[in-house]
């Protein structure tokens, strides 16, 4: 599988679907929830994504953060053009709330999006998209060859 | 509740007990070991820890890359144990927040190093800077600065 492949099983994807097998979303179990235009993800519990006893890892946050951001920038992209290499410069995360022993949601919104960079903010919630967990700052270089 | 670390024999390299600790206390890590991250060396304000390659950490399936969210975990992971050792003893904190600059893919196949230093440390909150690399310090793949709550009731 490649990057490009990726893309085209995001932009294919539908409601509640694997992403695709990007072996760091199948590590996480992150599964897409794209209604064709917003794109959310959501990151069933599973004991794995633990740091401490009955606290999700800031790390396993950060990379839901992360994938929610890089899916998002994929399908911002024109299907008839080569997708860009997307380099994540800088990822900056605050983290707000512990993540509990539940599933988490995560959505990523773009702030620019430049021919050489695209600035995007990640937000990951449980409970409520109003009461999020942690929310990232990611700097991504787009590659163009 | 705190629980004190084992005392290091002064100017001796890196105590076995504490050494053992760690890796205990590392071990009951989920996430830590999802990632096949383990201990590497310590000191009394700074700390190591090894990522090896996985396959299931690839982000870039063209290249084999790894995710910057696997370094950023290992980052999260050896900040927090900087500030453990700084600390002397094993009090509750919590990440505030941990910016990465990515300076060069990961080369794949090859372990990660993360290391950390918790620089400065007030009743509160806890500073932290650090790199990833892969073998050449003057290298990184990646650097880290961030802080840390310290959350335990006075």
């Amino acid at each position: 599988m490649t990057t490009a492949d990726w893309a085209e099983s995001l932009r294919r994807s539908g409601r509640g679907e694997k992403m695709g097998s990007l072996p760091y979303a199948e590590l996480l179990g992150v599964i897409a929830d794209h209604d064709g235009s917003d794109l959310k993800l959501i990151m069933p519990y599973r004991d794995s994504l633990l740091g401490a006893p009955g606290r999700l890892h800031g790390g396993a946050i950060a990379g839901l953060l992360e994938l929610a951001a890089l899916s998002t920038l994929i399908l911002a992209m024109p299907e008839d053009e080569p997708l860009p290499g997307l380099k994540p410069v800088t990822v900056t995360v605050d983290f707000m709330r512990e993540g509990g022993q539940r599933d988490t949601f995560a959505a990523a919104t773009i702030t620019r999006l430049g021919r050489r960079v695209a600035n995007l903010r990640s937000i990951a919630w449980q409970y409520d998209h109003s009461r999020p967990i942690a929310a990232a700052n990611l700097n991504i270089v787009l590659d163009r060859g | 509740m705190t629980e004190p670390l084992p005392d290091a024999q002064p100017d001796a390299l890196p105590d076995e007990r504490q050494r053992r600790f760690i890796q205990r206390f590392l071990d009951h890590v989920p996430h830590v070991k999802a990632l096949g991250i383990s201990y590497r060396n310590h000191g009394p304000d700074w700390a190591e820890l090894e990522m090896a390659y996985a396959a299931n950490q690839v982000a870039y399936p063209d290249t084999g890359v790894i995710a910057s969210g696997a370094i950023f975990a290992l980052m999260d992971s050896v900040a927090g144990l900087s500030v453990v050792m700084r600390m002397r003893e094993l009090q509750p904190h919590a990440t505030l927040d941990l910016r990465l600059d990515y300076l060069h893919p990961a080369t794949p196949g090859v372990a990660v190093i993360g290391r950390s230093e918790c620089f400065k440390f007030t009743r509160r909150v806890a500073f932290v800077r650090g790199v990833a690399h892969q073998g050449d310090l003057d290298r990184p793949v990646a650097s880290m600065v961030g802080t840390f709550m310290l959350t335990a009731m006075p």
